[in-house]
């Protein structure tokens, strides 16, 4: 299961994440990201990498599921 | 049933002086009740030495975790999460023990009450805690505006080196004083050469660090109770308080009281007990419970047993203990501002939701109580409330929502009053909020 998450700290309201991924990412009255922590649907997977590279702060993080293999992207190299 | 801990040693001096020891097993502040000093001697005739284990007894930790897990004990910091379950962390050898007297929440004096009246205990427990544990060393915390405080634990600490009941390295830390920096990741983060602000963990209960080893960051009262469920065992401790909720705890009452102060209550006792010792000045209008991230409770629940299960079953909350009670002359809307206008300005400034979400909740109940805000206002707050929860690096705007939920559910008639074009009629009214919120 990917998933995403927003980092708050590192967070400062560019919002590329909610032009790139409308359909998992809201912007609250003052500009910040909204997500929910549900499993993100294999066909927006794509997009929500590239969100993640495109954000300045490095704040947009996405959580890779966990390869059965154990040769999975960890967490660290996720979205870079 | 888990045999005791203690060992009994006959001590002359402790003889000699033939103790009033009753409730010694039970009580935090016994010692002090019973007239016993703070210092290392007045401890140690009142509670005897503490149990350490003696050198090579492999079994001694898994003891000390099985008679804490007995007891029932739970963190009394706040999340009150079974405290057997820190005693038992793996790899945590070289671990710092870091002890949290930082007395975060505005209201509370607990911290300031148990260090000054029993240091020795909250040190025993400290000791014992990092022997279970095999942490390399211990660093009690206490805020750089509490020097009392500060005062009486380097006492104690000196008191101690050298007569065998401090094994573990201790020392004292200053963090800054703010309702943050007693948050656990922001405690781990100053003690690290770090800014002392709370951390973003993206995976739950990741594990802290201090010099890139593991920290454990325990409430001082927590630690207070394992020294003497060490001494006593769990029996004792499960002899006052209920069945769910064991052992006494520490509350701070506060409010529209004559005599605020702090009150050592076994768990469980009627919340209107709890407060009547304090003298409410006024009757009673409802009762913030848990500290100012923490939530109303209206008259119509002081019946309730002040203990986390029933307390929430009222909406209220335990988490550090602390209760603000309302006179029914106060209006809570009013006050529910000053303490969201006062929470905004805690915090860290680092999450966007909090930095501008805190604020705009407090405007928008302080245009409540002014009667200038109508029903779009009310909708909007909920909004508000919604948008804030959940959404930083720690729970502090987490803590803030319920507090304001909480006011515009117990205070339905006012929001009602107020939208309607009421003002305040109590807005001259000084704050009956402690005066440490000014801070």
């Amino acid at each position: 299961m990917t998933s995403i998450t927003v980092n708050p700290v590192a967070c400062a309201a560019y919002g590329y994440c909610a032009e790139l991924l409308p359909e998992l990412v809201t912007l609250d009255e003052w500009g910040y990201p909204v997500v929910d922590g549900a499993p993100v649907p294999p066909t927006l997977v794509a997009l929500a990498r590239r969100a993640a590279r495109e954000c300045p702060r490095r704040a947009f993080l996405v959580d890779e599921a966990p390869d059965p293999t154990g040769r999975g992207r960890s967490r660290a190299q996720a979205g870079r | 049933m888990t045999p005791s801990l203690a060992t009994r040693t006959s001590d002359p001096m402790t003889a000699a002086r033939a103790p009033d020891r009753r409730g010694a097993g039970t009580m935090l502040l016994g010692a002090h009740r019973a007239g016993y000093g703070a210092d290392l001697a007045g401890h140690l005739a009142y509670h005897g030495q503490p149990p350490l284990p003696r050198a090579g007894d492999a079994g001694w930790p898994e003891r000390l975790a099985a008679a804490v897990e007995a007891s029932g004990l739970t963190g009394r910091g706040g999340a009150g999460f079974p405290s057997s379950t820190k005693l038992r962390s793996v790899g945590v050898a070289g671990a710092t023990l870091v002890v949290n007297a930082m007395e975060g929440e505005p209201a509370s004096t607990k911290d300031k009450a148990l260090v000054s009246c029993a240091p020795h205990l909250v040190l025993d427990g400290a000791q014992l805690t990092a022997r279970a544990m095999g942490a390399a060393r211990i660093v009690v915390c206490v805020a750089d505006d509490d020097h009392h405080s500060a005062r009486v634990m380097s006492y104690a600490m000196a008191e101690r080196s050298g007569t065998g009941v401090s094994p573990v390295t201790t020392t004292l830390a200053r963090p800054p004083a703010a309702y943050v920096s007693g948050e656990e990741s922001a405690l781990v983060s100053w003690l690290d050469g770090g800014p002392g602000v709370p951390t973003f963990r993206p995976v739950k209960g990741m594990p802290l660090s201090v010099r890139r080893r593991r920290a454990l960051v325990h409430n001082a009262e927590t630690l207070a109770h394992v020294a003497l469920i060490a001494r006593h065992g769990p029996g004792t401790f499960r002899s006052t308080g209920s069945p769910d909720a064991p052992g006494t705890t520490l509350v701070t009452v506060t409010g529209g009281v004559a005599r605020p102060g702090v009150y050592e209550i076994p768990m469980g006792t009627r919340l209107e007990d709890v407060i009547a010792p304090a003298r409410p000045t006024d009757a009673v209008q409802a009762v913030l419970t848990g500290g100012f991230g923490g939530s109303w409770v209206p008259a119509a629940a002081l019946g309730t047993p002040y203990a986390p299960r029933p307390m929430a079953a009222v909406g209220g909350v335990v988490g550090a203990g602390v209760l603000v009670v309302l006179p029914r002359s106060a209006c809570g809307i009013r006050e529910t501002a000053r303490v969201a206008h006062y929470m905004a300005g805690q915090s860290a400034g680092q999450c966007g939701p909090c930095v501008f979400g805190l604020p705009a909740l407090a405007r928008d109940l302080t245009d409540l109580a002014d009667g200038t805000a109508d029903v779009t206002t009310v909708r909007r707050l909920h909004e508000r409330l919604t948008a804030v929860s959940g959404r930083g690096a720690c729970r502090h705007p987490d803590g803030v929502a319920r507090m304001v939920h909480s006011a515009l559910t117990v205070f339905a008639g006012d929001v009602t009053a107020h939208v309607g074009g009421a003002p305040c009629a109590h807005q001259a009214r000084p704050s009956m909020l402690p005066p440490s919120t000014a801070r």
